[in-house]
């Protein structure tokens, strides 16, 4: 038998490198964040509507969903950022090459974690 | 000229690309604005109310209201003839999320002058 003949690759082993996957998670936040601008404008809406809106939009913040909804779009808001900021540096000439875009990919994560943590500590606290 | 050209924002992939990226600059000084806002300021309607009473904020949120709305046109776009392989239904889908941005700008200057 031909020893040269092709293999059936297994594509259940076969994983995203990190550079792609903040490449998807990348679009992914924008999407959530583009839903979350109509939460924004609803918020800031009856905010600006009076003291008694304010204290609605208050009070609404202390319920569990609107935590977790608020959690949400901040922490795709803040991936998205930094992430952003990556794509800006990269416009420079800064990470683009095979080794400085991986280290690159594990600082978005890294940074992002951190500040994703920040906010959650700053939404239920 | 198919129907990529037509839906898309800008000219061409560079006017897209400037349009991205000039977009992406106001989004993060404004966002990075808010966030030392409520960093620095305890926020009540008073503070916050004098905060959207500003001219320059006002200009700066009708910006980011622009902003927004051209980055998520070129970036949902991008997406968009990523994924939709047929061309009727991305064009539907393009034509709903530009309509969802329509709404989203003139919402907001509803709610920046208070109309």
């Amino acid at each position: 038998m031909n020893s040269k003949r092709p293999v059936n690759l297994d594509l259940g082993k076969f994983h995203f490198p990190l550079p792609a996957i903040t490449s998807i998670l990348h679009r992914v936040s924008g999407i959530i964040i583009f839903v979350g601008v109509a939460f924004m404008l609803y918020g800031l809406q009856l905010s600006l509507s009076g003291e008694e809106g304010f204290s609605q939009v208050s009070d609404l913040l202390n319920s569990f969903l609107a935590k977790l909804i608020t959690w949400g779009i901040l922490s795709a808001l803040l991936y998205h950022l930094v992430a952003g900021i990556k794509h800006l540096l990269m416009d420079m000439g800064i990470g683009e090459e095979l080794e400085s875009g991986r280290a690159a990919a594990k600082i978005t994560i890294a940074v992002s974690v951190i500040l994703i943590v920040l906010a959650g500590v700053w939404v239920w606290a | 000229m198919g129907m990529n050209s037509v839906t898309n924002i800008g000219r061409n992939g560079v006017q897209d690309w400037i349009i991205q990226r000039a977009s992406a600059y106001i989004l993060a000084f404004y966002t990075l604005f808010l966030l030392g806002f409520f960093a620095t300021t305890d926020v009540d309607f008073q503070v916050w109310q004098a905060l959207f009473d500003q001219a320059w904020f006002k200009i700066f949120t009708l910006l980011a209201l622009l902003s927004i709305g051209a980055h998520a046109w070129v970036g949902l776009w991008t997406v968009s003839t990523d994924y939709i392989k047929s061309a009727m239904q991305r064009f539907l889908f393009q034509a709903a999320f530009i309509l969802v941005i329509f709404v989203y700008v003139v919402w907001g200057i509803q709610i920046i002058w208070g109309l």
